[in-house]
């Protein structure tokens, strides 16, 4: 086990990210540097350095966050669901989102988003979010991780999982294997009470929802049906709410706040906040700052907010019905509903999860235990403990799970024979012959699509194949085997043989969507030496860094409006913990120089908190970065976090 | 794939090279994991073909095949273990996909024994004229115009009380009619287990017409269903 390290679980979440990993008999989830266990999914270009030497360095979690109000146009976030998807679909995504696409993307690339002066495709953004994992990962162990599982929403399809996949090499990392999110989360219950029976993992994320029913019987977690809505979840909810306050602004205040791209996303943190205040309040108010110094203020009921999002939350219906149905099992079957994902919270939706699976009528509730933000990654670093192997605890464990969508050919007509159906356990493998309709011909084209529909056209295209080199024969008479294996990962894999001739026949897969080989080599991040003592030292470099850092933020701050706010008490916590920062820094000790760091950290939350506020008031009354002071800008878009997370 | 087995072909473990039968999924001798075998689906559960299967069992063997063959069980095995894990497990649920469906395992079997059959399940030959049971010829053509008819009013708006608990009896019938054609097809499934091979053969041919009518009424139902519904 040490020889090859550990392996980590990652949930790639759209709104927020983490690592986990099996503690003994235990999964937990790795703090980040600023001690949170949330990485929030967002990605930050940070300025570019003004000697034109290097490529511009990139901040992920909550400081890239805090950069959204400043400067927009070099922020992403939620970039999970441009995942593997084509450009007509990322532009249709786009409009509720800042971002915008790079001009020169072509048809059939994988579209480009433009961050700053740069231009990222969806997994190399997903690459920095992971590697900031991967680093907080070996900070807390002190070694090297190299190996991962990482959960993908359960009806992903073949292009978004390669994407993830992708992502995932791209950031040093070998993916073990992709798991369902619901699936980890039913590993991560399975494993606290040994259950058997029949469970309901309903999850609804920031950006999509899965349903699926899973069998538990002797450790093996045997997925019998899942489906579900990749664009499906809690940003929808924050979308309603911000074109609403919009909508309002600009009648009552004739203001159209949608040209200023910094102000929305401050507007948009409020909806967010009075979105959370909602599930345990029965009001939240709308209090903003307006531009021109007027204030929007709007008191929401819980009724309207409930109202507002029914249509929303009534999407998840119609999958949690057809997931029964596809597993042959009645709403009273289901023994036991676990409730994942951030949007559960929600008491509307966890009313609509009690009548769709008429519990209330059983007695039941649905269950809440493990902290829905977390209970996906705690089973990923489950299921990574299986994978390594050698350890007691699950050892006994297995999870069989399925492929989400059908697997069809296009046929004549345009119509699709299905040849692997949905809800299959995967790995599974469908063997199909073709042969050729020409006398002579020596190539048949194959169209692969999946998804549900009577006709190609309205399925996903996953890839279209050549089969090469068939020997010329009258037309009819080759007979060549094609056999489409589904893996674990639920990725397609594709192999020929011409049979009455016995020569292999080549395929060349060009998958509608996606990265080629070249190109994921092309964007691997960083191909620095995991070598031990190399690495020691790169973690004590980082270290020192860190605290020089924020050593120099502190410093900074001093001149801030912000400092004058500070009690004479915090000044001085401020100033022991950074005279303590400077005295171990240029030591050897690790650890000391970490502790130092956080120390320093927890001492200036609410400095950073002040700093924030003053800022995002600045960027509403629509100053521009300069009026907003330079020194206030760089503050905001350091590379360290020291602010607290602001979205809890 | 569908090649029935015979086991008499002896194969060398790639591991310890003691030779083995072609049809086995772990060397007997070293246990190490073999490339996919050649055997039917039956074999990879040690089963010769018989179509009253007990289902208890067979997922037992399910789950304890998988945890032995299970791509998780390799993931930091040689590549080539990792390939025949992979292949092997995908031909395990391949079957059990098979196996344990009733319908699929009795097209399954009369497949091997060289049967041409509809696909029921493939979604392929859905509506094949040729394959209409004479019985129904009159009364299937009956109900398409009902159906019709349904459509038509349906489209206007409007839905006839008469024609809908028509359409509601009618549906109720060819139910009736399939759970006949499941007892006639358990039936037959008896006949093919304990018979000779005479007795065999003509068991076949029974079963394949009831496939087909099976198949016939269920798409009527399918029909209805989808009219009533829409």
């Amino acid at each position: 086990m040490a020889a090859e390290g550990r392996v980590v679980g990652i949930d790639l979440g759209t709104t927020n990210s983490l690592v986990a990993y099996m503690e003994g008999d235990k999964p937990v989830v790795i703090p980040g540097v600023d001690g949170s266990n949330l990485v929030p999914s967002v990605v930050a270009l940070d300025p570019m350095p003004n000697d034109g030497s290097s490529r511009p360095t990139v901040t992920v979690g909550n400081s890239a966050r805090r950069t959204l109000v400043e400067t927009p146009e070099r922020v992403i976030y939620s970039v999970k669901r441009l995942m593997g998807r084509g450009l007509e679909e990322v532009q249709s995504e786009l409009k509720f989102f800042p971002f915008r696409l790079a001009d020169d993307v072509e048809a059939g690339e994988v579209p480009r988003i433009q961050l700053g002066e740069m231009r990222f495709t969806p997994p190399e953004i997903s690459a920095y979010i992971l590697r900031q994992l991967k680093r907080n990962a070996e900070r807390f162990f002190g070694s090297p991780v190299t190996q991962a599982v990482i959960t993908v929403p359960a009806y992903f399809n073949d292009a978004q999982r390669q994407a993830t996949k992708d992502a995932g090499r791209m950031a040093g990392l070998e993916v073990l294997r992709l798991v369902n999110e619901p699936t980890a989360a039913a590993l991560a219950y399975g494993l606290d009470r040994n259950k058997e029976g029949l469970i309901a993992v309903y999850d609804l994320g920031g950006g999509t929802f899965d349903i699926s029913i899973l069998k538990l019987r002797d450790g093996i977690f045997e997925v019998q049906s899942t489906n579900g809505d990749t664009h499906l979840g809690g940003d929808d909810i924050d979308n309603l709410l911000l074109a609403i306050a919009l909508d309002e602004i600009h009648s009552e205040h004739g203001i159209d706040l949608r040209q200023h791209p910094g102000a929305v996303q401050a507007l948009r943190k409020s909806a967010i906040d009075a979105k959370i205040r909602l599930s345990s309040e029965p009001f939240a108010q709308f209090d903003f700052e307006l531009p021109n110094g007027d204030r929007y203020q709007r008191e929401i009921p819980r009724e309207v907010f409930e109202q507002l999002i029914e249509p929303v939350l009534n999407r998840t219906a119609g999958p949690c019905k057809q997931a029964l149905a596809d597993a042959g099992v009645t709403p009273e079957q289901v023994d036991e509903v676990v409730l994942v994902g951030g949007s559960t919270r929600i008491p509307a939706v966890r009313r609509l999860v009690e009548d769709l699976f008429h519990l209330t009528a059983r007695g039941k509730k649905p269950h809440i235990e493990l902290n829905p933000d977390e209970v996906v990654a705690l089973g990923a670093a489950v299921q990574a403990d299986i994978l390594a192997g050698a350890s007691k605890t699950t050892e006994e464990m297995l999870l069989l799970d399925v492929t989400p969508l059908s697997l069809g050919i296009e046929a004549l007509g345009g119509t699709v024979a299905k040849i692997i159906q949905r809800n299959s356990t995967i790995p599974a493998s469908a063997t199909e012959h073709f042969t050729t309709g020409v006398d002579g011909q020596t190539n048949v084209a194959i169209h692969v699509v999946q998804g549900e529909r009577e006709l190609a056209a309205d399925c996903r295209s996953l890839a279209r194949f050549d089969l090469k080199g068939i020997p010329p024969m009258t037309a009819g008479l080759p007979r060549i085997e094609v056999k489409f294996l589904i893996d674990a990962d639920g990725i397609l894999q594709v192999s020929a043989r011409e049979q009455r001739s016995g020569q292999q026949a080549q395929i060349e897969v060009k998958p509608t969507y996606g990265l080629t080989d070249e190109q994921v080599e092309s964007m691997i991040l960083d191909s620095f030496d995991n070598a031990e003592a190399d690495f020691a030292k790169r973690l004590l470099i980082e270290a020192r860094n860190e605290a020089d850092t924020i050593l120099s933020k502190v410093e900074q701050a001093r001149t801030n409006p912000a400092w004058g706010q500070l009690r004479g008490e915090e000044i001085s916590a401020i100033d022991a913990a950074r005279g303590h920062l400077a005295s171990v820094k240029s030591g050897e000790d690790l650890n000391a120089i970490r502790e130092a760091t956080l120390a320093v950290d927890k001492s200036t939350h609410r400095l950073a908190e002040l700093m924030m506020d003053a800022a995002v008031t600045s960027a509403i009354r629509g100053k521009t970065m300069g009026e907003a002071g330079e020194q206030l800008n760089e503050e905001l878009t350091a590379p360290h976090p020291m602010a607290p997370a602001e979205f809890k | 794939m569908l090649k029935v087995i015979d086991s008499a072909i002896p194969v060398e473990c790639w591991s310890c090279a003691v030779a083995h039968n072609e049809s086995t999924l772990f060397c007997p001798h070293c246990s190490k994991i073999q490339p996919p075998p050649g055997g039917d689906y039956f074999s990879v559960f040690s089963l010769v073909p018989k179509l009253d299967l007990d289902l208890g069992m067979l997922e037992h063997q399910f789950h304890k095949l998988s945890r032995k063959l299970h791509p998780d069980r390799f993931a930091r095995a040689s590549v080539h273990e990792k390939d025949w894990s992979l292949a092997d497990t995908a031909l395990l649920n391949d079957a059990y996909r098979t196996l344990r469906d009733p319908i699929r395992r009795t097209e399954y079997l009369l497949k091997l024994r060289g049967a041409e059959i509809g696909e029921e399940h493939a979604g392929k030959d859905r509506k094949d004229p040729s394959r209409v049971p004479a019985d129904l010829l009159e009364e299937a053509f009956d109900l398409n115009m009902q159906l019709e008819e349904m459509r038509m009013s349906k489209k206007m708006g409007d839905t006839d009380p008469d024609l809908q608990s028509g359409l509601e009896q009618a549906r109720k019938k060819y139910n009736d009619m399939l759970d006949q054609v499941d007892s006639d097809l358990r039936a037959q499934w008896q006949v093919w287990d304990n018979g000779d091979e005479p007795a065999r053969k003509e068991a076949e041919k029974k079963m394949v017409s009831l496939l087909d009518r099976r198949r016939y009424i269920n798409n009527l139902v399918r029909d209805v269903t989808e009219t009533l519904g829409s």
